[in-house]
């Protein structure tokens, strides 16, 4: 297991977000979060990332609580957020964007390059706008980049947020294929879609949310083959 | 006149130089931690005394605008921890009220350490220089050169350095760049010293150019908020060329009337962008 959360509860200020969520996600394993709109799904990543501190229940990664950890101290132990909205540092470079994650103690100047080629390899286009200011991006390479930076961190468990939200088709088959690759890598993806049918087909269980706890939870397969549950919480 | 207005534009710049090394110390912590920092003045005017006390111990001008510099980034840092790191994400009110508040325990502590009465620094460089019927001390465009050398290694340092790169993420989302990994209270606490050590080079750098006394911060502070307004509020590049606009505009103006009446050009123009582009002369208008 390398994330389980129980029963967590946030709040945003007085408003009461997750009532006691519990999700576990096992090592190298892909985990679909699923729900309408406004039920705490990203609230549900931001608590694990340390965004957001849940006023009681625990997180557990990796094998350590760290349940209040600040969000920089998880970055560092192997925890990679790509939040919904992308957050681009618009006016630093791709390049840079990446340095963000690339410079940091441990990582000696083999490995930086080794890192860099890969996420280059991935994203051939990033290579080539890597001295543009990434606000300058389309929203699909902005996508990419969000991703790409995420993945220099070398992290154990992505936690990955509406990746295909508001993208062109072709943009959405290769987000999936870079889910796949990543999957096959063993690194952990917690995803969060509203794209049901990508998030069936590249996940190995999924969470069904409602109203700011887990309604539902059962292998990708099976709600492939029984779709009543996803058309009772969804409506889709 | 026309060797009038070569002289004055010549002060203007040296005079903006030491004002844009102020103004974007300011207007970094601004960018990076909204914090309107009141007692930016007092770091400058402290920067002085120490040069002083240094050159007095050390008898070199170069070693003491060395020691003011440290002397004043670990201040920064002192002040950052303890009145500033606890208000983060507070109304801005509260650390306004206690920027203000070092404000006047730095100016005190001048005066009960260094008492009332005003100190000079003699200038490092003592020569002077025929401009037209003027000798005019190679000592200021010493300060000039040296205050543009401390801006270009800044920009460099921010372009390239990975505490650089750090910085300007941090700037632009804190909250994606914790999420990078990037320690954000480290680079706050840093980005203060970083900006008090600026402003305590500047006070020992216009030591020799004007008395020392507690009350030095407060005329510089006042210009270099200006700046930071028309140069664009965190904006590095505007803040600097807005210091130099500002002090060459005032330079010129007292050609014709006192150079106590010049500082008002200073204000009509900080109004005249206050009501015509509230985000800065220097940029384009965010979209």
């Amino acid at each position: 297991m390398i994330l389980a959360a129980r029963e967590v509860h946030t709040f945003y200020g007085k408003s009461h977000i997750l009532h006691g969520v519990s999700i576990e996600v096992g090592a190298g394993e892909v985990v679909g979060l699923l729900g309408r709109n406004g039920v705490g799904k990203s609230t549900t990543l931001k608590t694990i990332m340390g965004l957001a501190r849940p006023a009681r229940g625990s997180i557990v990664f990796d094998g350590r609580d760290i349940t209040g950890l600040a969000a920089h101290r998880l970055a560092r132990r192997g925890l990679a957020w790509v939040p919904e909205d992308r957050r681009i540092f618009r006016s630093l470079t791709v390049l840079e964007n990446l340095r963000t994650g690339l410079d940091r103690a441990g990582v000696d100047a083999a490995r930086r390059s080794e890192l860099l080629e890969k996420v280059y390899r991935s994203f051939p286009v990033l290579a080539e706008r890597s001295d543009q200011a990434g606000g300058t991006l389309s929203g699909g390479e902005q996508q990419m980049l969000a991703i790409a930076r995420a993945m220099v961190l070398e992290p154990k468990l992505i936690l990955l947020d509406e990746p295909t939200e508001g993208l062109m088709p072709r943009m959405i088959a290769q987000i999936r294929a870079i889910v796949e690759a990543l999957h096959r890598e063993g690194i952990a993806i917690l995803l969060v879609e509203q794209n049901v049918p990508l998030t069936l087909e590249v996940s190995d269980r999924v969470y069904i949310m409602e109203k700011g706890v887990v309604r539902h939870a059962a292998p990708a397969a099976e709600l492939r083959a029984d779709p009543t549950v996803i058309h009772r919480y969804l409506g889709v | 006149m026309l060797e009038q207005v070569a002289i004055q534009l010549l002060n203007g710049l040296v005079n903006g130089m030491i004002l844009a090394l102020v103004a974007s110390g300011l207007t970094l912590i601004f960018g990076i931690m909204d914090v309107v920092n009141f007692a930016h003045g007092d770091l400058y005017m402290l920067g002085a005394y120490v040069g002083t006390t240094a050159l007095a111990v050390t008898g070199s001008f170069w070693l003491a605008l060395l020691a003011a510099s440290v002397a004043i980034f670990w201040l920064g840092v002192a002040i950052q921890l303890v009145a500033l790191r606890p208000l983060l994400g507070r109304d801005p009110l509260t650390t306004i009220l206690a920027t203000f508040g070092v404000s006047l325990v730095l100016q005190n502590y001048a005066l009960w350490q260094y008492g009332p009465a005003g100190r000079r620094i003699t200038e490092p460089v003592a020569g002077h220089f025929r401009l037209f019927y003027l000798d005019y001390p190679w000592y200021r465009v010493i300060v000039a050169v040296l205050a543009a050398a401390i801006l270009a290694a800044l920009w460099l340092f921010l372009k390239h350095a990975t505490w650089g790169i750090w910085i300007r993420a941090v700037t632009q989302d804190r909250v994606m760049a914790a999420a990078m990994g990037i320690p954000v209270p480290l680079v706050h606490t840093a980005v203060f010293g970083l900006g008090a050590a600026m402003a305590g080079a500047s006070g020992c750098l216009s030591g020799p150019l004007v008395g020392v006394d507690q009350t030095l911060g407060l005329g510089i502070i006042l210009k270099a908020f200006i700046v930071v307004v028309v140069g664009g509020m965190g904006n590095l590049v505007g803040s600097v060329l807005a210091a130099i606009f500002i002090s060459l505009l005032e330079a010129l103006a007292s050609l014709w009337v006192s150079p106590a009446q010049a500082v008002i050009v200073s204000f009509v123009l900080l109004i005249v962008t206050l009501l015509g582009r509230p985000t800065g002369l220097f940029v384009p208008t965010p979209k």
